[in-house]
Parts: structure tokens; C-alpha cells; sequence
């Protein structure tokens, strides 16, 4: 064998390193020895917590049986920050930007599960342009987490670009949040009762601009990935869900609507205005990661659609309700105004007190349903509030999904389900 | 332009469910509560035959609840059974959605549910890690969002806020290390009650209070 590796060596031109392993001996030279039959076994694997495909914090432990997944056992709770607990002590207006931090790709429809809850409790109806502007910046919101989504996908599976050119038409994005609310992800812009306050004037025309360029945005996307051989061999039959599987594993939201499942909150059981919209409820029937990442693309064109509608429709009005019990004075008055500045200070220091009850309220965020369970006791801080993240359940499927899968297609699966850990750990 | 309800079906919904919650108090003697509560049923039925009420809820053809979209635990600490225990599901086929809550304690176990909807597995873990409750028939009874070595249940109303331990990476020792928490400055917890809320006589006010409750004629 020593023999073998130097008479190699030697009759090469040049050596640059004398101490190469066997296994890199090429072939031809390795074959005249009589072959090994080498049994594999299962062995376990620990993807992330670390892994950048992981897309967060996910600790997979993976049991292999060669590069075959046998069994994959999640790990969650690494990014738990106790958010539920931290929202039972502190009043409705300062738990709210916890929502922002839970999916913080998706933050604005977050707010709007927790804002539609206490408005169902107080039982007030908020203004027409505040609803216009939620749904607007709610799919603004859905097209800012696709985005990311189908782009970090693709990275997953070898294609770099679309998140080159993702990012770009994301900041485009974050700056009408930024122009609306201050802050470009923590928005902080849906409050119980309205919005924070109106956008400034230009940002509709511009929303407007934005909505006629996008679609040309998605066709370069799907040229680059849906006919491409390279992403179909990646994700065509890959983690497929029937129907009924998918039902039974709490499946929502696009992955749901892959399955063949056409169900969508937004059209089944609709809030604030979004029975006053058109579009379509794109659905699939393979289940695969293939149809998930198409049902995205064409959510993305069906948001398009809305946000234009809402331009049309959106008149000048009040954002918020006019009720100095639940919103805060302008704050001109507040200057002038004895009443005002008592109402400015009781609503930022004890806030308002929430009659007795419970509900289970929820959005079509971008990756599901995501509900909030809030539960009141008549103070001002909510007695209970759970929140039922959307990727919770989705994670909790992997295994079922990625049965006898190969390794380099969990990455495809992982992405495909748009897990996001601030959102399934809380 | 007319105004639009927000559902348009929301009517007919809400009579469906009516329909529902008074089926369930007429015909199951096991369920002591159900009504529709701000547009939503919410049924409360005894723990013992919790297993079988939720089969006919995701089987019969006139329910299908197909999906369990969430399960989690409230605790009410003044109470002898002090948890209760919340079942939200979902049919697609109906398009509606039921509450179901059911009572219990922190040693009695609640039925586990993972063999009607495989995803109740996580919840119920969830369930068992932030609120100690038990869940019989189920083989994965482990944390899953605490810590490692985590003790208690810090959804529990008498789990302080800021916990029992705090966990800091330590230079020297080369490892994370676990301490008491210390903190600069305690936690404040206002309770927001108005002093003059819980006084219904005022000082020096008696007599005038007194004509105003009707204990005494004006005159």
C-alpha cells in the first residue's frame, strides 16, 4: 500500500504535498487494491442551531441511515423571551409591540390579530381609512415576507441571485414603513382603535408607482426559479403533504392551500376590509415544496391586486376612533386643553380597562393563521394571552414531511415551510 | 354606497352556532355550558368525557372539525381547579370554530388528543411545560420551550415575572452558570386601583350618600 502512494507520488511532475491521504489518491491508481464493503450506521446528525439554512434557531437532530433521513426530532425554545408572560403585566398598549418581535418578517399582521382582539373585546368599530390602511399595509406586509422567504429558499438550494435582487425591492418596502409608522421593522403601527397615525401625504401616489413596477419584479423572480431545472429537481416531490395529512397537522396559510385545501381567513372569515376586495385564492394540489413556493409567487400578484384596490378606495378621514378613552388626543390639544392632557396621561399610564371576556381571534398572516387567544378580566392588562403562532405546527410536521428524505432536501423543506423562531418560540 | 357587514354570512353563522351550543346542552349531559359568546361557541364540558365529545366533533358530518388550531392552558389560581384547559378548533369543510374548555387541577391528567389530531402532540407539551398540567396518554411529556433543567411552570399566575434563576456565560469557568436573580432595582407593579373607587361613602359626604342609596328619605 505504501508502495502504491509513492510510486504515485513519484511519477507525477509535480508534488507539491507528500503526506496525501489515501482517499484522494485518484481512482485508477486506488483500484488495483481488492475493495472494501463499508456498512453505515445510523448515526445522529445535529443541524443548527447555528446552520444558516436553519433560518433562525432551530436545533434538528437528524438520525441518519447514510445520507437518508431516518427520523428528524426538532428542538425549539432557544429564542423563547416568555412573551406571553410579559404581556400579562403590562396594559393593551404596551403589549403591542411585542407582536412585532414575535414574526419579525411579517410584523404588521402580528399587530392586527392582537388589535382585532381587543377591539372585539371593547366592542368598538374603528374608522374606514384606518381599515383601508391596515389591509394595504397588511399585504405590503405579506409581499415583504414572501419576498424574503422565496428568496431565502432559493439561496438554501444553490441560487443566489433572487436574494440579490430581493433585497433591493425589500427596502423599497421598508420605506413605506418607515414613511408610516418611523421605524422600518418594529413598526409599532396598528393599534387597538385604528393606526398610530395617518401616513404623510405623497405615500399614496407612491405605493401607486411601486404596485404598477412590481409584477415585472415577480416575472424576473419566476424566470429565474420556476422554470429552472436545477430549482424543480430541488423541489418537485419534495416534502409532500396530502390533504389530509396537512389538515390533521394544523396546517395554514400557503402551506395549507399547496395541500389543495382552498382556504384563506381573508376571504372565509374576513376582517377589517377585505370582503370589500377582489382577488383569488391561488391553490395547489401536489403538496411539494414546488407548489408551496408557487402558491407564494401568486399570493405575491393577488397582493399586488389588493393593495391597488385599496389605493382606489381609500378616502381622507379620521385612523383612529374618536374616542379619547381608547386613542390619544393630538397633540396640539393636549397642549391647550386641560381634558386633553388628563386623557393623554390616564391612557399612557393606566391605559384602558378591558371588559370581562375571551376570544380567539385570528389573521391570515403570510404564513398561516395566526390567532390570539386573549382572555380579559376587566383591568387593564389582559388576564391571558396566548398566542398561536403559525410555524409551531408546521415545524412540528418535519418529520412526517421529511420521512426518508434526503439530507440536502431538508434544506428545501425547511425553507418551504417559512419558519421564522422568533414567532414558534415566543 | 351601502355599508357592508363584515361577513356577510355572519348572521347565518352566528344562528348555526346557536343551533350547535343548544344541541349539545340538550342532548350531552356531560357538557355544563355552551353559548355563543361575542360571535363565538364556547362549550364547557367535564374532563372525563372530553376524549369522546371531540371525536364526534372532528367525525360527525354536521361538525368535521378537522383541524385543532390551538390548545392551551389559563390559570385561575383562586379556584379549586384551578386550570382550564383550551381546545380552539377549526372546520374547513363548515367554515366555523369551536372553544372547548375543560377544568382541571395540577395532578388530575386531561385526556391527550394526539391520536385524533397528530399536531396536539406539541401544544399539549407546551401545555404541560408553561402550566404543569397533565396529559394522560401521552408518551412525549417533555419541556419544550423553557430551558434545560428549567423548574416550575412560569405561566402560573404565582411564577414571578423576572424568575428564580439567571443564566450568564462565565469567562473564567468557561461555561454558562446558573445564579439567583439579582436586580438593581425590584420589579413595580402598579395595580392601577383608584383609592376613591373602593370608598362609596366620601368623608364628610355621609348624609347626602345615604339619601342617594335610598336608606334614608330626603326631607
Amino acid at each position: 500500500m505504501t508502495e502504491l502512494k509513492n510510486t504515485f507520488i513519484e511519477t507525477a511532475d509535480t508534488v507539491l504535498r507528500t503526506d496525501i491521504p489515501e482517499s484522494l489518491v485518484p481512482e485508477t491508481v486506488a483500484e488495483e487494491e481488492p475493495r472494501k464493503i463499508v456498512e453505515i450506521d445510523s448515526h445522529a446528525l445535529n443541524f443548527g442551531p447555528q446552520h444558516p439554512s436553519a433560518h433562525g434557531v432551530l436545533r434538528l437532530v437528524l438520525e441518519m441511515e447514510g445520507e437518508v433521513v431516518a427520523r428528524a426530532v426538532p428542538h425549539i425554545g432557544l429564542l423563547h423571551r416568555g412573551t406571553e408572560k410579559l404581556i400579562e403585566y403590562k396594559t393593551y398598549q404596551k403589549a403591542l409591540p411585542y407582536f412585532d418581535r414575535l414574526d419579525y418578517v411579517s410584523p404588521m399582521c402580528e399587530e392586527q390579530a392582537f388589535a382585532l382582539a381587543t377591539e372585539k373585546l371593547l366592542g368598538i368599530d374603528i374608522p374606514e381609512r384606518a381599515k383601508w390602511l391596515r389591509v394595504m399595509f397588511a399585504e405590503i406586509t405579506r409581499i415583504l415576507n414572501h419576498i424574503l422567504n422565496l428568496t431565502a429558499m432559493g439561496l438554501d438550494c444553490g441560487a443566489v441571485t433572487p436574494a440579490l435582487w430581493g433585497y433591493e425591492e425589500r427596502e423599497k418596502l421598508l420605506e413605506f414603513y418607515e414613511a408610516a409608522s418611523g421605524a422600518r421593522f418594529h413598526a409599532n403601527y396598528f393599534r387597538p382603535g385604528g393606526v398610530a397615525r395617518d401616513v404623510p401625504a405623497g405615500l399614496e401616489d407612491k405605493i401607486g408607482v411601486w404596485a404598477k413596477e412590481f409584477p415585472k419584479w415577480i416575472d424576473e423572480l419566476e424566470g429565474l426559479l420556476t422554470e429552472n431545472r436545477i430549482w424543480k429537481q430541488r423541489t418537485v416531490g419534495i416534502g409532500v403533504f396530502t390533504t389530509e395529512q396537512a389538515l390533521a397537522w394544523g396546517f395554514s396559510g400557503p402551506c395549507l392551500r399547496a395541500s389543495g385545501v382552498p382556504w384563506d381567513l381573508r376571504r372565509n372569515q374576513p376582517y377589517d376590509n377585505y370582503h370589500k376586495v377582489e382577488f383569488n385564492v391561488p391553490v395547489a394540489r401536489q403538496g411539494d415544496c414546488y407548489d408551496r413556493y408557487l402558491v407564494r409567487v401568486a399570493e405575491m400578484r393577488e397582493s399586488v391586486k389588493i393593495i391597488e384596490q385599496c389605493l382606489d378606495q381609500i378616502r381622507p378621514g379620521p385612523v383612529k376612533v374618536q374616542d379619547p378613552k381608547f386613542s390619544p388626543p393630538p397633540r396640539a390639544e393636549m397642549k391647550r386643553s386641560m381634558e386633553a392632557l388628563i386623557h393623554h396621561f390616564k391612557l399612557f399610564s393606566e391605559g384602558y380597562h378591558v371588559p370581562p371576556g375571551a376570544t380567539y381571534t385570528a389573521v391570515e398572516s403570510p404564513k398561516g393563521e395566526f390567532g390570539v387567544y386573549l382572555v380579559a378580566d376587566g383591568s387593564n392588562r389582559p388576564y391571558r394571552c396566548k398566542i398561536r403562532p403559525t410555524g409551531f405546527a408546521h415545524l412540528q410536521a418535519i418529520d412526517e414531511l421529511s420521512r426518508r428524505g434526503m439530507l440536502a432536501d431538508m434544506v428545501a423543506i425547511i425553507g418551504s415551510l417559512d419558519l421564522v423562531f422568533g414567532e414558534v418560540d415566543r | 354606497m351601502a355599508e357592508l357587514p363584515v361577513n356577510p354570512r355572519q348572521g347565518r353563522l352566528e344562528g348555526r352556532l346557536a343551533a350547535m351550543a343548544f344541541t349539545f346542552m340538550a342532548t350531552l349531559p356531560a357538557v355544563s355550558y355552551a353559548a355563543v359568546e361575542k360571535g363565538e361557541l364556547v362549550v364547557r364540558i367535564q374532563r372525563d368525557h372530553l376524549l369522546n365529545f371531540l371525536e364526534l366533533l372532528r367525525d360527525h358530518p354536521s361538525y368535521r372539525f378537522e383541524q385543532l388550531m390551538d390548545l392551551c392552558g389559563v390559570d385561575y389560581p383562586e379556584r379549586p381547579q384551578r386550570f382550564d384547559v383550551v381546545y380552539n378548533l377549526l372546520s374547513v369543510t363548515h367554515n366555523h370554530r369551536i372553544r372547548v374548555i375543560v377544568q382541571t387541577d395540577e395532578v388530575a391528567p386531561v385526556p391527550s388528543v394526539h391520536h385524533l389530531w397528530p399536531c396536539a402532540t406539541w401544544w399539549e407539551r407546551e401545555c404541560y411545560d408553561l402550566f404543569g398540567v397533565i396529559f394522560s396518554g401521552q408518551p412525549d411529556m417533555r419541556r419544550i420551550l423553557t430551558d434545560n433543567g428549567f423548574e416550575g411552570h412560569p405561566l402560573r399566575k404565582d411564577f414571578p415575572l423576572t424568575g428564580y434563576e439567571q443564566v450568564r456565560y462565565d469567562v473564567e469557568r468557561r461555561q454558562v452558570v446558573k445564579e439567583p436573580v439579582s436586580l438593581t432595582q425590584d420589579f413595580r407593579d402598579f395595580d392601577f386601583v383608584s383609592p376613591w373607587e373602593g370608598i362609596l361613602t366620601l368623608p364628610g359626604d355621609e348624609k347626602a350618600h345615604e339619601v342617594r342609596q335610598g336608606m334614608k328619605r330626603s326631607g
